[in-house]
């Protein structure tokens, strides 16, 4: 087997070398208080879905209740903060995030035990129900879930050692890069061990791996133990940056927001969540800022990916890496260039028409008919801009149906190329 | 006696509504395997559309032509978007109607503003059915169940008479097998989504007014309608009807009851001096999640489900 | 992504750094509560826009109103805070919600004291937990809405000037401001009415019951003669409407029986039946609320609801030329029992809570007469009529509150 790579070879080094410098440098290029908070929401998220990843891309589960895993997680940090704080227990604040590791692994031992049964749509119809159940129930028990308003804590406890306290933003934006860091090389590692990779066997074929010698319920019920452990500490690490936890952190819009980033991210490599989780929370974020239409664009842009990009962005990247290292990468560029036009077209109208369309809803006083862009105002009340926009879309999505007939032309020929060398 | 009965007419109401809503789910699920996030989406379209056509030519023309827009809609959705996502296997086609759950949501909010509408029973039909002492039981109540029992027996004859229905009773159970033997289930799988669409968007037209029709109420329905799916057994019609009936008397009757756990507890004459916070809530709090429990349940003591056919 | 987020703060940061005061809003701008939070907005853009064109603060300074959107989230609401202090706003405001205002008054707290020279004054609308102007009473939180204990005093004080109600049933939303209000509703009954029997105390989960046909036949078989809730949205509306279908005769003594949006849902079932507890309603008609309130209506297509918006701005405004200074310290210090000469009458700020006093009216969803109901809710051809106006001495409870001052 001597095409097994060693476990530390040089692509994986440099891999998480860059990682670890990413996240160390980036509060040192943009310290912004709001970027910081960013940072710090990235951080947490990029746990989530890689914890998320281990159920949906690594054993093919597919869930829409992991946010309980991730409130409890949270829930179990902030309890064990308040009996920090108030001197019941002694425990650094800096290795409090291990108290929602082990909730989290907990809950995960219980559920799993219920739902591992069946896998593929089964499983996802009984992981809504148990997430439905688990939010529904939040605010029945305010002694545990803090009712409404959730429960809050303060992280500054005593004096900190050498100046560490988590009062500054900066200090726990780097308490949770560290974590971040050992929770993905954790998980990384995890995929290299027998159990990630029977896992993957489980995943594509669960009747062969039975005939193997595994139980897959079993592997199932491990992966989503340890999914939980994982989801634990990504909610510990949300307790501990917002000091808060409400029955939000565990409700089905947590759930549906952790499927997103891995989805969207590619749920096929392993780095796809991390790209995920940074780009859904800075269209959550910023986008949100920006328009009302948010949550539209959301949607259009989850079923762009579901539709013509299932395996993410992660997956469209790892297209062109292929083809770069096979250096291929420049057929392709005449085509894309020729697409891009199209493509402008066709988002800038649909957005046009989006924003347009929220205007003339959003309109409650004069004067907020208008739609402000940068050195155009359209009028929402008057037809040219609606024609415009709509021949936009129109005139786009031809142009790109021809200029994508190219684009998947050369395509073919990679992969015949790619193929060939394979073989060779 | 009153309270007894009145309960279980309501029960028995919420019941039909809800099968009128899981059945379309079921066959949809059964058939093609995709569990359809977007069938409450129908359903609240169903009362927009109902809303706004009622508006122009009343409610009883609105009966029939919003169900029908929706049916059309939801043939459409299958062909054009369901159909493609299907080449990338069922996780694609179940994550294609979540976000299609997402974007209608949105729509709707757009088209018709957040806040509920004003979409009312009409007048020919509001009042009184009967009353029995001091309690009364509306008269639209029973027309709701009336269009619930119509729907029933449609659906059981076109599917035990029927030529379509003999193909989609042998896909339930064996999807493989019918297409192999050469009928042509995309097209049966089209006329099925649509009209698992036209049946939800039904059902929209008679509760959106009987409860409130506003952007919320498609998510605060799924999930309830899952758990029918799950109760009832996958593949198995009889065992979603015995499951919505199930869900709706029982959780009538639980919040129609003034017991909690410990309550009951004492009753038996047991001694529970430092009852743990679960057991002393009350029945009528744990009501609504009374679902899910039951599901849960279900998935520990008989998989299958009530009637299910099969286990996958 | 770094670029995109840059992009994204130069957007933020290009607004002019003018002699502007801003006010940050946090509340709900998308998501099921949007249409409350974009409705709140506009009555502050309104009463911003009267008090800037009335020569603004501090000799010719202008307010804005700043939106950011919390999506109704504690959580998200922290995100916005933190945007607004980057942004340099000083003064933030909310209401929906008690849960994101406890979480906004701990936020507020920590942050003045980590960043003393930068402290943020927090003015809340409408979030009507008592623990926030009792046991978690804030010096930088003010409120300026009646609180829960404070509108049952005025719902008891109703019922128990009616002889004929011998059975009062309650019914809530199963969270922290239904317990409130069911705990506060037995007290003050217990208190002003101790024949009074509370014949059913039911909690439902919050936003998850679809038929209240059930509750509703419960209510029935107890043979209450009024029904008091602290629901709001279609947890009441679903309840008045399962009453009217029902054929309950018993009277809905609600908090948000006129909320926004709220009567359009029940429509006619609430005739008669649905009974609100406010600091002003559309048929209170002193000038020259009359016409800003027509006003209002005619421009943003809203009913004006929000008296309280009014007079918090207003009595901001006069803090700030008060203290001759935008320092939150100062204005705090200010607003610290500052009367109003309010359209309704005297409004006051209490010292000991930061708890604000106000005329409270008791008006009951009628038919449009033209007389005492002259204009109707949400379009639907009704609107309340007062039924019993109680002065703001009569509003006056007790406070645990400990006041720490800076």
């Amino acid at each position: 087997m001597s095409g097994v790579p060693p476990v530390l070879n040089r692509r994986r080094l440099l891999g998480f070398g860059g990682f670890l410098l990413v996240i160390a440098a980036a509060p040192l290029v943009v310290s912004h208080g709001y970027a910081l908070s960013l940072f710090c929401q990235i951080g947490v998220m990029t746990v989530f879905a890689l914890s998320y990843n281990m159920l949906l891309g690594q054993t093919g589960l597919l869930s829409f209740g992991h946010a309980v895993y991730f409130g409890m997680g949270a829930l179990g940090t902030i309890h064990a903060l308040n009996a920090v704080s108030a001197g019941a227990r002694w425990f650094p604040v800096t290795l409090l995030p291990l108290a929602g590791g082990a909730a989290g692994l907990l809950l995960g031992l219980v559920l799993g035990a219920v739902t591992v049964r069946r896998a593929g749509t089964t499983f996802a119809m009984i992981s809504l129900g148990i997430g439905e159940m688990v939010a529904a129930s939040s605010l029945m028990f305010p002694a545990v879930f803090g009712g409404e308003g959730g429960v809050s804590g303060n992280r500054v406890t005593g004096q900190g050692w050498f100046g560490v306290t988590y009062g500054p933003q900066l200090q726990v934006y780097y308490l949770i890069a560290g974590w971040a860091f050992v929770a993905t090389v954790a998980m990384y590692a995890l995929t290299q061990t027998p159990l990630g990779r029977v896992a993957n066997a489980v995943r594509d074929n669960p009747e062969r791996a039975q005939f193997l010698g595994y139980n897959p319920q079993r592997v199932r019920f491990l992966m989503v133990a340890l999914g939980g452990f994982f989801a634990g500490i990504a909610g510990g690490l949300s307790a501990l940056n917002y000091e808060i936890v409400t029955a939000e952190a565990l409700s089905a819009h947590t759930s549906g927001a952790v499927l997103l980033m891995a989805y969207v991210g590619g749920a096929g490599t392993f780095y796809g969540p991390i790209l995920g989780a940074a780009i859904i929370t800075v269209m959550q974020v910023v986008v949100a800022g920006i328009t009302k239409a948010w949550p539209f664009y959301f949607g259009l842009f989850f079923l762009v990916i579901v539709l013509y990009a299932p395996g993410g962005v992660a997956g469209v990247l790892q297209l062109h890496l292929r083809a770069r290292r096979a250096g291929m990468l420049r057929r392709l560029a005449p085509a894309y260039l020729a697409g891009a036009g199209p493509v402008a077209l066709l988002v800038g109208g649909t957005v046009t028409l989006v924003e347009l369309a929220y205007a003339v809803v959003n309109r409650v006083e004069e004067g907020t008919a208008r739609l402000r862009l940068p050195g155009l105002v359209l009028d929402s009340r008057t037809a040219p801009p609606w024609i415009g926009a709509a021949a936009a879309v129109l005139v786009g999505a031809l142009l790109l149906r021809v200029v994508w007939k190219r684009i998947s032309g050369r395509w073919a020929e990679i992969h015949a190329a790619l193929a060939a060398e394979g073989r060779s | 006696m009153e309270f007894l009965l009145i309960t279980l007419l309501n029960g028995v109401t919420y019941g039909l509504l809800l099968f009128m809503l899981s059945s379309g789910l079921t066959l949809i699920f059964s058939m093609m395997g995709i569990l359809n996030f977007a069938h409450a989406s129908f359903y609240m379209l169903g009362a927009y559309l109902a809303f706004q056509v009622g508006a122009r030519l009343g409610f009883w023309p609105a009966l029939l032509v919003a169900p029908l827009l929706v049916g059309a809609l939801g043939a459409a959705v299958e062909r054009l978007g369901v159909r493609k996502a299907h080449r990338f296997g069922h996780v694609a086609e179940l994550l294609f109607t979540f976000g299609l759950s997402f974007l209608v949501e949105e729509l709707v909010q757009l088209v018709w503003g957040k806040a509920a509408v004003d979409y009312r029973v009409p007048p020919s039909l509001d009042g009184a059915a009967f009353t029995l002492f001091r309690t009364s039981f509306p008269l639209y109540k029973g027309f709701m169940m009336a269009v619930s029992l119509a729907m029933l027996l449609g659906l059981y004859l076109a599917i035990t008479r029927t030529r379509v229905g003999l193909v989609i009773r042998a896909s339930l159970t064996r999807p493989e097998m019918v297409q192999a033997l050469g009928h042509d289930v995309p097209r049966v799988f089209t006329l099925v989504f649509g009209s698992g669409a036209a049946l939800a968007a039904l059902a929209g037209v008679i509760a959106g007014n009987a409860y409130v029709t506003e952007p919320g109420m498609a998510a605060a329905m799924g999930p309830i309608v899952f758990v029918v799916v799950v109760v009832g057994g996958l593949g198995s019609l009889g065992g979603a009807f015995l499951a919505s009936l199930l869900i709706g008397v029982l959780q009538t009757f639980m919040v129609a009851s003034d017991f909690s756990v410990v309550d009951l507890a004492r009753r038996l004459g047991l001694g529970v001096p430092d009852a743990p916070a679960l057991a002393r809530l009350s029945l009528t709090q744990l009501a609504p999640i009374m679902p899910y429990l039951l599901m849960v349940a279900v998935l520990i003591f008989r998989p299958r489900g009530l009637m299910g056919a099969r286990e996958t | 992504m770094t670029r995109a987020f840059l992009a994204a703060a130069a957007l933020l940061a290009a607004a002019p750094a003018s002699a502007q005061i801003k006010i940050a809003y946090i509340d709900p701008l998308t998501g099921p509560f949007a249409n409350v939070g974009e409705a709140g907005l506009q009555h502050f853009r309104m009463i911003v826009d009267r008090v800037n064109a009335s020569g603004g603060v501090l000799g010719g300074k202008k307010l804005e109103m700043v939106a950011i959107d919390n999506k109704g989230s504690p959580q998200d609401s922290l995100i916005a805070f933190q945007s607004a202090v980057d942004q340099g706003i000083r003064f933030i405001t909310q209401g929906n919600g008690s849960g994101v205002a406890g979480a906004l008054v701990d936020a507020v707290n920590k942050h003045n004291a980590r960043n003393p020279d930068k402290t943020v004054l927090y003015l809340n609308y409408a979030a009507v937990d008592p623990d926030l102007t009792n046991s978690r009473c804030s010096f930088w939180h003010f409120r300026f809405d009646a609180n829960t204990d404070q509108k049952m005093q005025v719902i008891t004080k109703v019922l128990a000037g009616l002889p004929a109600v011998k059975k009062v049933y309650l019914i809530g939303q199963d969270y922290a401001h239904g317990h409130q209000v069911a705990k506060a509703a037995i007290e003050m009954l217990k208190q002003k009415r101790p024949d009074i029997q509370i014949v059913g105390n039911d909690l439902h989960p919050i936003g998850k019951v679809k038929d209240f046909a059930p509750y509703v036949s419960k209510i029935q078989a107890s043979g209450a003669d009024a029904v008091i809730t602290g629901n709001w949205g279609n947890d009441l509306s679903l309840l008045v409407k399962a009453a009217k279908d029902g054929g309950l005769k018993a009277k809905f003594y609600t908090y948000y029986g006129g909320g926004l949006g709220t009567p359009a849902a029940f429509g006619a079932a609430g005739a008669d039946q649905v009974v609100q507890v406010t600091e002003w309603h559309k048929n209170v008609l002193p000038s020259p609320l009359e016409q800003i309130s027509n006003e209002f209506t005619r421009k943003t297509k809203q009913d004006l609801y929000y008296f309280r918006i009014l007079n918090e701005i207003r009595m901001l405004a006069r803090a700030i030329d008060q203290a001759k200074s935008t320092d939150p310290r100062k204005v705090a210090l200010a607003l610290e029992g500052m009367h109003l000469k309010a359209e309704t009458g005297d409004v006051w700020m209490r010292k000991e809570d930061h708890q604000i006093m106000q005329p409270l009216y008791v008006s009951t969803f009628e038919k449009v007469d033209g007389k005492k109901v002259k204009y109707d809710v949400d379009g639907t051809g009704y609107g309340f009529r007062t039924d019993l106006v109680v002065p703001a001495q009569e509003t006056v409870l007790p406070t645990t509150c400990k006041m720490e001052r800076p």
